[in-house]
């Protein structure tokens, strides 16, 4: 208990741009304090994410959102002060997304202090198919900014 | 939504519904009293399993069709692995079938208890979402969860990772675990046990709306056991035949409101499969632990109230924690995670009961293994015309409520079948015209 920070990448390499958090993981490999926890999880399961994060001051979530942006755009959430926006949805290619597992902790007064969701826009969600090129420049440009934050 | 004229001329439409896998929608119109129209549409687009298997070698089935749904990949794993083993004469017996019921164990408590408490209760409870239930419900929902969490662990440790699972072939396994893996998976199932008992207390002690509908009930029935993976095709209105005969008694059809096939049995119509289905059919094969929770939740040894289905999910979560302790404590790993084959031409059929029902595939193959066609009958493809039926019969006795629950109501109906719309079209949004 009282780890500083946690990374969690969500989503489904199997689809397409669902894959973007693996990938912002991937990308985080040797560029983090070795005590910084890195937890891939395939979707927003609540149960799993609260596990993640438990007892972590500061929590980054990497994920495939769809708001309308430009594909690949970065934005930054801070869900710890309020849900993320209306037009943004974290995406989960089955059962309960990531955004609506933040708002179960929340309701369960489970939340972390601080809670970052990076969210990469993404477009196609096909099986099979990796991430687009703008996806993956989205990737890099999550990953350096939670290097950033967490250093 | 609209505002209705007068009383008996209202009309009500939701252009979408929630707490479903997938996307369709509901149109239903009423006249002067009269319901004119019920019709359960699914416009997800269609996803075209069945042509892309074709040329596939019958090894990749298990993994293709695996990725047709996320909530019960096991399921089509099942059903197609079976499917082929019937062509190459191979028999699952021992460990190697055990474990093929202890993976389902762990569909079944993931499946049934993301439905029964995050998607289905709120409805019981008047809560837009398991979200702003949680806060009123925080212990129910945090059990549900970590008992969620309980099924989810049994499919990682069997299929090598928890969505769409990749250990399941054709004539067995890739990897088989070891007794100890297994065991680690005790101390939490034997919490799940008296969990899942409070489960089935709680959901029986919700309010259910008083309707019997007289469903032929069908599913696949073992004469041993509550069925998973093995078993004849069986109704209450006498249906019995062999997997192989699935065509013979049922026959799929298109109709322009679904991008899905509608199934319906021949020469007669609708039928209900899922959790009823079962418990209705192979009640005497559940544990006594299991119908006594069963009878203290009020149920008997059959029910035909949709509404309670979802007692019966959480009585079939308690069966499969039992049942997945069982197996846990009887397992040797064997030999050899497989059984060997050999490859010929033939057509096989496979039917498996996935959370939400029977789940169907026929497989044709050329001497070579390839796949020359395949047939995909989902759970929820075969549950639209009851799930149609129930609308009506809904809508017929509850036409003086305010549209507001009204649409509730009928959402809930949906529900009851925790469709999966994805699957059916290889489906929710509601429309109600009163005029």
């Amino acid at each position: 208990m009282g780890e500083d920070a946690v990374v969690i990448g969500v989503g489904n390499p199997d689809r397409g741009d669902d894959g973007v958090g693996t990938e912002v993981l991937a990308l985080l490999e040797g560029r983090l304090p070795a005590e910084v926890r890195r937890v891939s999880l395939s979707g927003g399961d609540p149960a799993q994410l609260l596990e993640a994060w438990a007892g972590a001051r500061r929590v980054f979530i990497a994920d495939a959102m769809v708001s309308g942006a430009p594909v690949g755009t970065v934005r930054r959430f801070d869900t710890a002060a309020g849900p993320l926006p209306a037009e943004v949805q974290l995406v989960s290619t089955h059962a309960l997304g990531a955004g609506a597992a933040i708002e179960m902790g929340r309701a369960l007064g489970r939340l972390p202090a601080a809670l970052v969701v990076y969210g990469v826009e993404g477009s196609s969600f096909a099986i099979g198919t990796g991430l687009g090129p703008a996806v993956a420049a989205g990737a890099a440009e999550a990953a350096s900014r939670i290097v950033e934050e967490i250093s | 939504m609209s505002t209705p004229s007068k009383p008996e001329t209202r009309s009500i439409s939701v252009d979408y519904l929630a707490r479903v896998e997938g996307e369709g929608n509901l149109k239903v119109r009423v006249r002067d009293g009269q319901v004119e129209i019920v019709e359960f549409g699914i416009f997800e687009p269609p996803r075209f399993y069945e042509a892309f298997l074709r040329g596939r070698r019958f090894g990749d089935a298990p993994d293709i069709t695996a990725r047709i749904c996320g909530i019960c990949p096991i399921a089509y794993q099942m059903s197609s692995a079976h499917a082929m083993e019937s062509i190459f004469g191979v028999k699952m017996d021992g460990a190697l079938r055990e474990l093929r019921r202890l993976i389902y164990c762990g569909e079944w408590i993931e499946s049934h208890v993301l439905h029964a408490f995050m998607l289905h209760l709120p409805d019981f409870l008047g809560y837009q979402s398991a979200i702003h239930m949680a806060a009123d419900h925080r212990d129910a929902v945090e059990k549900a969860l970590r008992l969620k969490k309980v099924g989810n662990d049994i499919v990682t440790v069997l299929g090598g990772r928890e969505i769409h699972p990749i250990n399941v072939k054709v004539g067995g396994w890739y990897k088989v675990p070891t007794k100890k893996e297994l065991e680690a998976l005790v101390p939490n199932l034997e919490w799940a046990l008296d969990a899942a008992t409070w489960a089935v207390e709680f959901t029986g002690g919700l309010p259910f709306p008083e309707i019997e509908q007289d469903f032929e009930y069908v599913s696949v029935s073992h004469p041993d056991e509550y069925p998973f993976n093995e078993g004849r095709l069986v109704s209450n209105k006498g249906i019995d035949v062999p997997v192989s005969g699935w065509n013979d008694v049922f026959e799929e059809v298109h109709v322009a409101r679904s991008n899905a096939l509608q199934s319906k049995v021949r020469e007669r119509g609708s039928y209900h499969c899922g959790p009823l289905a079962r418990y209705s059919l192979n009640f005497e094969k559940l544990s006594p632990r299991v119908q006594q929770a069963a009878s203290k939740a009020g149920l008997g040894p059959t029910c035909f109230n949709p509404f309670k289905s979802i007692v019966v999910r959480c009585l079939e979560t308690l069966h499969s924690v039992e049942e997945a302790l069982r197996l846990i404590d009887a397992y040797e790993a064997p030999a050899r995670p497989d059984v060997p084959f050999e490859v010929k031409a033939g057509e096989g059929h496979g039917a498996s009961e996935a959370p939400r029902g029977m789940l169907y595939h026929r497989y044709r193959l050329d001497e070579e293994g390839y796949i020359l066609d395949a047939q995909i009958c989902p759970p929820t493809a075969q549950s639209q015309m009851s799930i149609e039926d129930d609308l009506r019969r809904v809508l017929e006795t509850s036409l003086d409520l305010p549209d507001d629950e009204l649409q509730w109501r009928l959402e809930q109906t949906v529900r009851n079948y925790d469709p999966c719309i994805s699957c059916a079209t290889h489906f929710l949004k509601v429309e109600i015209d009163r005029g």
